[in-house]
C-alpha cells in the first residue's frame, strides 16, 4: 500500500495542534527505541546465542526459559529475533534510502528541469507504475539475482516511482504557491528563493514519508526472504525466519507468528510515527 | 490571485463529444504506456549477465556443445542484431505471441493464457471482499461513537501493516491446522478460495477502510449534509444517499492500483497455499531464471493493470461530474 | 404576549459548548410575512443560533431554552424524530454558496424532491412537475433542464435559486438563511434578496443571518446586533440604522465604506487622515508612476481561446489610487498579474516611471520589482510557512536601499502592530493581523505602487474598517500610489480617486470616483451601482 498511503499523507491537511503525545504515539516510540536497542546492543536484550544449537531442546513452545519457544534445531526463537532485527532495519532503511534519493532525483529533475524534462519523467514514472507492488522487485532479481543486496535494491527501485511522483507533486505546489510568488514580487532571485523557500519547504515532508515508507520497505524486503530471494536461511533475518518456519506450520505456530509479529508491529510503528510527524509538520504551517 | 481565477467559460461542447476525446486520450496513453513497459522489460532482460542460449540450454553448466549452441540462437533469433530482435519481438507481441519458455519449451502464451484465469479470479474477489469489509468498517467506526472509532482506527492500522506471507500461514494455522475447517491447500472449489482471498483482502480492507472513513468524515462535515439534515433527512438517510456515495469515490479510484497490489500479492499468495496462477508461474520462472515467462507476466500484468486504471478513471469521471466540468476550465 | 401571527418565539436560549457557552440567553421572535435579521460578525454566535433554531447545533453541544415554539408548536423538549418531521417542512433553510450546500454529486431535481419525499405522500410522478413549478418560481430559466444537472453545472446565481427552491418546497411558515449572498456577485445578490423579498410578500417569516449591514438593510424589518453570543441592540431596521443607541452598533454603521467620503476614516474617534504630504490626490500634474498600455491576455481553453484581458489601458499618478472594479471572472485579477509581471501579456505592456517594467527580461527587471508592491487577499498563503513575522520582513526590507531601510519595529510601529508579533508565525496571527503583516511588508521593500488584490474581502467589517484607514493614513504620509482591486463598490468608491469599471476583460467606463458612481455614462455601470445595496436607501 505504498506510494497511496503516502500520498494521502502527505496531501492531508491535518488539524493544527501540539498535543501532548497519545497512547499510539508513545507505543511507537518505545517500540522504535526496542527496535534501536535490538538494532546496535542486542545483548542487552538477549543473552542467549541465538545460533546455539541444541537439538534436544527443538521445537519447545514458550515457556519462561525460552519466551518464543525454540526451533528446529533447539535455537532460540527470542533471542533469533532480536538478531534478526538489525539484518531486517538495515535493508528496509537502506532500501528506503535507495528509493527516497532516486524518486528525489526523478522529482527535482521533473520539478526544475523544464517542461520537456517534466513530461518525460512523468510518463517514465507512469511506466513504471505499470509494474505493481513486487513486480518490479522481481524483474530486478530476474536480471541481478536474488540475495540480500539485490532485494534491497530492488525494493528501493519498485518504491522510486511511488516517492517521485509525490515529491514532484510537492514541489509544484510548492514553486505555484502564494509565498514563492509574493518573494518573486518583492525581487528575490531564483537562486535565494530555491535555497530559502522551496528547498526546507519541500525537505520536511520528505523525511515524513520517509518515515511512513520504512515499515513497507522492511515488509517488502522480508517478503522477497520469504520467497528465497533476499536474505537465506539460516541468517536470522525475519522474513527467512518464517520462511525456514513454515514447514512446521502445523506443530510450531511460534516458528512464524513471532518473527512476523515483529514485522507487522515495525510497520505499525513506522506507520503511527510518520502519522504524527506529519500532523506536527502541518501544525507549523 | 491565483491563476486559475481569472474565470473562464466553460467549453460549449456537447457532454458526449467531450467524453469520446477523453477516452481516445486515455487509450492512446495506455497504448503508450504499454509498449513502454515492452521496450523498457525487453532491454532490461538483455541487462541479464551470460549467454541467453546456454541460459535455454539449462545455464552455464550445460556444457552444450558449439553447433546445439548456435541451434539454439538460430531458433531462438538471438543471432540477428539486437534491434532486428527488437521488432521481431514487438511484432509478435502484437499477435499474442510472447515467446517460447526457456524450461518447458512451451508456449508462454498457452501457459499463462491457462493460468490468467484463477489469477484473476482470486484478484477480483478480494477486490470485492476488500470493498465490502472496508465499507462496513468505515460506516461503524464514524458511526458508533469515540469507543467505535478509536477501535475501528486500531483494526485499520493493524489490518493494513499485515504482511501477506504472515496473514496467509497465521490463517492457516488457525483454520487449517487448528480447526481443520479450511484446506491449507487452495483446490478448485469455493472453500479453497477462502482463504486466499481473506489473505489478500484484509490488508487492502484496512487500507481503503482509511481512506474511505476520513472521506466520510470529511463529508458528515459538508455544508450539503447540514442542508440534507435541514430538510429532515434521518441519519440513515443521511449515510445511504449522501455521505457513502461521496466515500466511495476515493474506493473507486483506488481500484486500479488496488488491483494492481493484489496480483503482485498473489505471487505470494499462490505459493503458499499451491494455487495455480501467474503469480506461482513467475516466482518459479524467477527462480529458474526463465526470461520469456517472467516478460510474459510482467507485459500481461501491466496490460491488465493497464486496462483497470482506464476503467477504473472512466468510472471516476461517471461518477463524479465535478470531474468532468474541470476538463472544461482551462 | 405571543401575537396570533407570531411563528418563531425563542426566549432565553442559550447553547454551549463544553464549557464554553457561544450563545448567551437570547430572545427574540419573527412574525409572519416579516424578515428579521441577525448581524454580527465572526464568532458573534449567529449561525449556531440559526442552525439550534433547526436542532442543528452540532455536536457535543448543549442547547437550553425557556420558549423555543414554532408554528405554535413547543421544541423545548422535542426528540430528533420531532425535529425531523419539523425541519423541511415547518422550517427551511437557505446556506451560503450553493456550490457545497447543494450535494455535488446528485441532481438539483433530486435534492428538491427529497423534502417532498421526506414529508408529503405525492406521487414520483406528481414530485417532479411541482419540483418543475417551484425552479420556475424562484426564476430557473429553463427547469426542464436544471433538474437533471449538478450544483456544479449552474452559475452561482441559478444554483443558489435552487438551493431556496429546495428550502421553500414546502412552503415552510419559516425561512432562515444564512448569508445567503455572501460571495454573489452584487448583481446576483440583488436578484437574490428580490427572491427572498418575494417569498417574504407570501407571508413567509425569514429569520436572514449576515455580516453585512447593507444586505440587511435591503430586506430586514428588524435587526438585532450579535456580539460574542448576546443580543446588544435590537430595533427596528430604518431607526437602529439611524440612531443606534449602543457603542458597538455604531461601530458597526461606521464601518460600512459605502457611501462615506473619501479620506474620513471609517473607525470612529479614530485619528483623521493627514493632509497628503507629497502631492494632492486631485492633483493633475503629478507625476505619472505606472502606466498600463492595451494590456491583452488570453488562456487556452477547450474551445477557442479565452479573452481574459482585452485592451486595457490607465495610468497611475503619484499619491493617486485606481480603483479596479467588476464581477467575478472580469479579468480585474489578470490585470493585477500583468502589472506585476507574473504572467507574461499577449500584448501590450507596462511602464514603471516611464520606463519599461513587464518587457523587461527578469534579470533586468528584478532591481525595479521592489518598487511595484503587492497585497493579497489571502494573506496566510503569500507567507512562508516556516518563517516568522521578524523573518518576512527583514527578507523584504532588505531589497530596499540601504539607507532607506526600516527596521522591523518600525514596520510593525507603521501598521499598528506590537513588536511581540515579530516572533508569531503568521499562521496564529488572526486575519487583520495577517493583513498588517502583509502590509507592512509591501512597505518594507520601499514601493512607490502597491497592487492591492481584493485586500479587505476576507475580512469582518470592523477589521476591514480599520485595515482601509491604514492603507488611507500610509498613502497620505508615504505619497504612495494604489491599485486598489475589488468587487465591493462600496470599499472601491471609499478607497477610489479615479475608477476602472471591468466587464469581460474591457474597460468600460473610467473617470473620477464621484463622477462614475454618481452618473454613470456606461449602462452596466449604472446597473451595477444600481444592484450594490447601500444603507443610505434604508434612511
Amino acid at each position: 500500500m505504498s506510494e497511496l498511503d503516502l500520498r494521502t499523507a502527505a496531501a492531508s491537511a491535518a488539524p493544527v495542534r501540539r498535543a501532548r503525545p497519545s497512547v499510539s504515539e508513545i507505543f511507537a516510540m518505545a517500540f522504535v527505541l526496542f527496535l534501536a536497542v535490538a538494532t546496535v546492543v542486542p545483548g542487552l536484550l538477549s543473552s542467549i546465542d541465538p545460533n546455539a544449537i541444541a537439538a534436544r531442546d527443538a521445537f519447545q513452545g514458550p515457556s519462561p526459559e525460552h519466551w518464543f519457544g525454540t526451533d528446529e534445531s533447539g535455537r532460540d526463537v527470542y533471542s533469533r529475533v532480536i538478531a534478526g532485527t538489525s539484518t531486517s532495519l538495515l535493508i528496509g532503511v537502506s532500501a528506503t534510502v535507495i528509493g527516497v534519493t532516486l524518486g528525489l532525483i526523478l522529482g527535482v529533475i521533473a520539478g526544475f528541469g523544464g517542461r520537456i524534462l517534466d513530461f518525460s519523467v512523468n510518463r517514465t514514472i507512469e511506466v513504471l507504475f505499470a509494474f505493481p507492488g513486487l513486480l518490479l522487485a522481481l524483474l530486478v532479481i530476474v536480471i541481478a539475482g536474488p540475495g540480500p543486496v539485490t532485494a534491497t535494491i530492488a525494493v528501493g527501485l519498485s518504491t522510486a516511482p511511488g516517492y517521485a511522483r509525490i515529491i514532484r507533486g510537492q514541489l509544484a505546489g510548492i514553486r505555484s504557491s502564494g509565498y514563492v510568488e509574493s518573494a518573486r514580487v518583492l525581487g528575490h532571485g531564483p537562486r535565494r528563493i530555491l535555497t530559502r523557500h522551496i528547498l526546507p519547504n519541500a525537505l520536511a515532508p520528505l523525511m515524513v514519508l520517509a518515515t511512513l515508507g520504512i515499515g513497507q520497505a522492511v515488509v517488502w524486503a522480508s517478503a522477497l526472504s520469504y520467497l528465497g530471494l533476499g536474505a537465506q536461511p539460516p541468517s536470522a533475518e525475519w522474513g527467512a525466519m518464517l520462511s525456514a518456519g513454515r514447514t512446521y506450520i502445523g506443530t510450531a505456530w511460534w516458528l512464524t507468528v513471532f518473527p512476523g509479529l515483529m514485522i507487522v508491529l515495525t510497520t505499525i510503528a513506522t506507520t503511527i510515527l510518520g502519522r504524527s510527524l506529519t500532523r506536527r509538520t502541518a501544525g507549523r504551517r | 490571485m491565483t491563476p486559475g481565477s481569472a474565470g473562464s467559460r466553460p467549453a460549449q461542447r456537447s457532454r458526449g463529444f467531450r467524453g469520446i476525446r477523453w477516452l481516445l486520450v486515455r487509450l492512446g496513453g495506455a497504448i503508450f504506456v504499454l509498449w513502454a513497459v515492452a521496450t523498457l522489460t525487453f532491454f532490461a532482460i538483455r541487462l541479464i549477465p551470460g549467454d541467453p542460449a546456454e541460459a535455454v540450454l539449462g545455464g552455464p553448466g550445460s556444457q552444450a556443445s558449439q553447433e546445439t549452441l548456435d541451434q539454439v540462437r538460430q531458433d531462438y533469433g538471438l543471432d540477428l542484431p539486437l534491434a532486428v530482435q527488437y521488432l521481431n519481438a514487438l511484432g509478435r507481441l502484437l499477435t499474442g505471441d510472447l515467446g517460447t519458455s526457456y524450461a518447458l519449451k512451451v508456449p508462454v502464451s498457452d501457459l499463462l493464457g491457462a493460468q490468467i484465469g484463477g489469477t484473476l479470479v482470486l484478484a477480483f474477489t478480494a477486490l470485492c471482499v476488500a470493498w465490502l469489509i472496508a465499507l462496513l468498517l468505515s460506516v461503524w467506526s464514524t458511526g458508533g461513537g469515540r469507543v467505535a472509532a478509536a477501535v475501528g482506527q486500531g483494526i485499520e492500522l493493524t489490518s493494513a501493516a499485515l504482511p501477506h506471507f504472515w496473514l496467509a500461514t497465521v490463517l492457516i494455522a488457525i483454520f487449517s491446522s487448528t480447526l481443520g475447517w479450511l484446506p491449507p491447500v487452495s483446490t478448485a472449489t469455493p472453500a479453497g478460495l477462502v482463504l486466499p482471498t481473506l489473505t489478500l483482502a484484509i490488508p487492502l480492507a484496512g487500507f481503503l477502510a482509511q481512506v474511505m472513513r476520513e472521506t466520510l468524515l470529511d463529508t458528515l462535515d459538508a455544508p450539503f449534509i447540514v442542508s440534507a439534515r435541514a430538510r429532515g433527512e434521518s441519519e440513515r438517510g443521511i449515510r445511504l444517499r449522501h455521505a457513502l456515495r461521496h466515500a466511495s469515490l476515493p474506493a473507486i479510484s483506488l481500484s486500479g492500483w488496488a488491483l494492481g497490489y493484489l496480483i503482485s500479492g498473489a505471487v505470494v499468495v499462490e505459493t503458499i497455499f499451491a494455487r495455480p496462477g501467474l503469480g506461482r508461474t513467475l516466482l518459479q520462472a524467477v527462480t529458474l531464471r526463465d526470461v520469456p515467462i517472467v516478460t510474459g507476466v510482467v507485459l500481461l500484468v501491466a496490460l491488465v493493470y493497464i486496462i483497470m486504471t482506464v476503467v477504473t478513471d472512466a468510472a471516476s469521471r461517471l461518477a463524479d461530474p465535478r470531474l468532468r466540468n474541470a476538463e472544461a476550465q482551462p | 404576549m405571543t401575537a396570533p401571527d407570531t411563528l418563531l418565539e425563542v426566549e432565553g436560549l442559550s447553547v454551549s459548548f463544553g464549557d464554553t457557552e457561544v450563545v448567551r440567553n437570547l430572545s427574540f421572535h419573527v412574525s409572519r410575512g416579516e424578515c428579521v435579521a441577525i448581524v454580527g460578525e465572526s464568532g458573534s454566535g449567529k449561525s449556531v443560533t440559526a442552525r439550534s433554531l433547526l436542532g442543528l447545533a452540532g455536536r457535543g453541544s448543549r442547547v437550553t431554552s425557556s420558549t423555543l415554539s414554532v408554528a405554535g408548536r413547543d421544541l423545548t423538549a422535542a426528540s430528533e424524530r420531532d425535529w425531523r418531521r419539523i425541519r423541511g417542512s415547518q422550517i427551511g433553510l437557505v446556506l451560503q454558496d450553493a456550490l457545497v450546500s447543494l450535494d455535488p454529486l446528485r441532481p438539483i431535481g433530486r435534492e428538491i424532491g427529497d423534502v417532498l419525499r421526506l414529508h408529503s405522500p405525492l406521487s414520483a410522478e406528481n414530485a417532479r412537475s411541482r419540483v418543475l413549478e417551484l425552479l420556475a418560481s424562484v426564476g430557473m430559466p429553463n427547469p426542464e433542464r436544471a433538474i437533471t444537472q449538478r450544483s456544479g453545472e449552474l452559475s452561482g446565481g441559478l444554483r443558489q435559486r435552487a438551493l431556496i427552491a429546495s428550502a421553500i418546497a414546502l412552503d415552510p411558515p419559516l425561512l432562515i438563511a444564512d448569508e445567503p449572498t455572501t460571495a454573489l456577485d452584487v448583481s446576483i445578490q440583488a436578484r437574490i434578496l428580490d427572491l427572498l423579498a418575494d417569498v417574504k410578500s407570501r407571508g413567509t417569516g425569514i429569520l436572514l443571518i449576515s455580516h453585512d449591514l447593507a444586505v440587511v438593510s435591503a430586506i430586514a424589518d428588524r435587526v438585532l446586533v450579535m456580539k460574542g453570543g448576546r443580543i446588544v441592540e435590537s430595533g427596528n431596521t430604518q431607526e437602529l440604522l439611524a440612531l443606534p443607541r449602543e457603542e458597538y452598533t455604531r461601530r458597526l454603521i461606521s464601518a460600512v465604506p459605502t457611501d462615506k467620503p473619501r479620506r474620513v476614516p471609517l473607525v470612529p474617534d479614530a485619528m483623521p487622515v493627514p493632509a497628503p504630504t507629497v502631492h494632492s490626490t486631485q492633483d493633475a500634474m503629478a507625476p505619472v508612476v505606472l502606466e498600463a498600455r492595451g494590456l491583452t491576455k488570453s488562456f487556452p481553453s477547450p474551445s477557442s481561446p479565452f479573452l481574459a484581458v482585452d485592451d486595457v489601458s490607465f495610468t497611475l499618478r503619484r499619491g493617486e489610487t485606481l480603483g479596479l472594479v467588476g464581477e467575478s471572472g472580469s479579468g480585474k485579477t489578470t490585470v493585477a498579474r500583468l502589472v506585476l509581471a507574473l504572467a507574461p501579456a499577449d500584448g501590450g505592456a507596462v511602464l514603471l516611471e516611464g520606463g519599461a517594467f513587464s518587457e523587461l527580461r527578469e534579470r533586468d527587471r528584478r532591481p525595479l520589482r521592489r518598487k511595484v508592491g503587492a497585497i493579497y487577499q489571502d494573506s496566510l498563503s503569500s507567507f512562508d510557512p516556516r518563517a516568522d513575522v521578524r523573518r518576512i520582513l527583514t527578507d523584504a526590507s532588505e531589497l530596499a536601499p540601504k539607507a532607506d531601510r526600516h527596521s522591523v519595529g518600525e514596520l510593525l510601529d507603521a501598521v499598528g502592530l506590537s513588536p511581540a508579533v515579530a516572533k508569531a508565525r503568521p499562521l496564529h496571527l488572526s486575519g487583520g493581523q495577517r493583513q498588517r503583516v502583509s502590509i507592512a511588508r509591501a512597505l518594507a521593500a520601499r514601493p512607490d505602487v502597491i497592487v492591492c488584490d481584493e485586500p479587505v474581502s476576507a475580512l469582518d467589517v470592523t477589521i476591514q474598517a480599520q485595515v482601509l484607514d491604514l492603507l488611507d493614513r500610509l498613502q497620505a504620509e508615504r505619497g504612495l500610489s494604489y491599485l486598489f482591486i475589488s468587487h465591493d463598490l462600496g470599499v472601491i468608491r471609499h478607497m477610489s480617486d479615479r475608477v476602472a469599471v471591468m466587464k469581460n476583460g474591457r474597460i468600460v467606463e473610467t473617470g473620477d470616483a464621484a463622477r462614475v458612481f454618481d452618473h454613470p455614462q456606461h449602462p452596466y455601470t449604472a446597473q451595477l451601482v444600481a444592484d450594490a445595496p447601500r444603507l443610505v436607501d434604508a434612511l
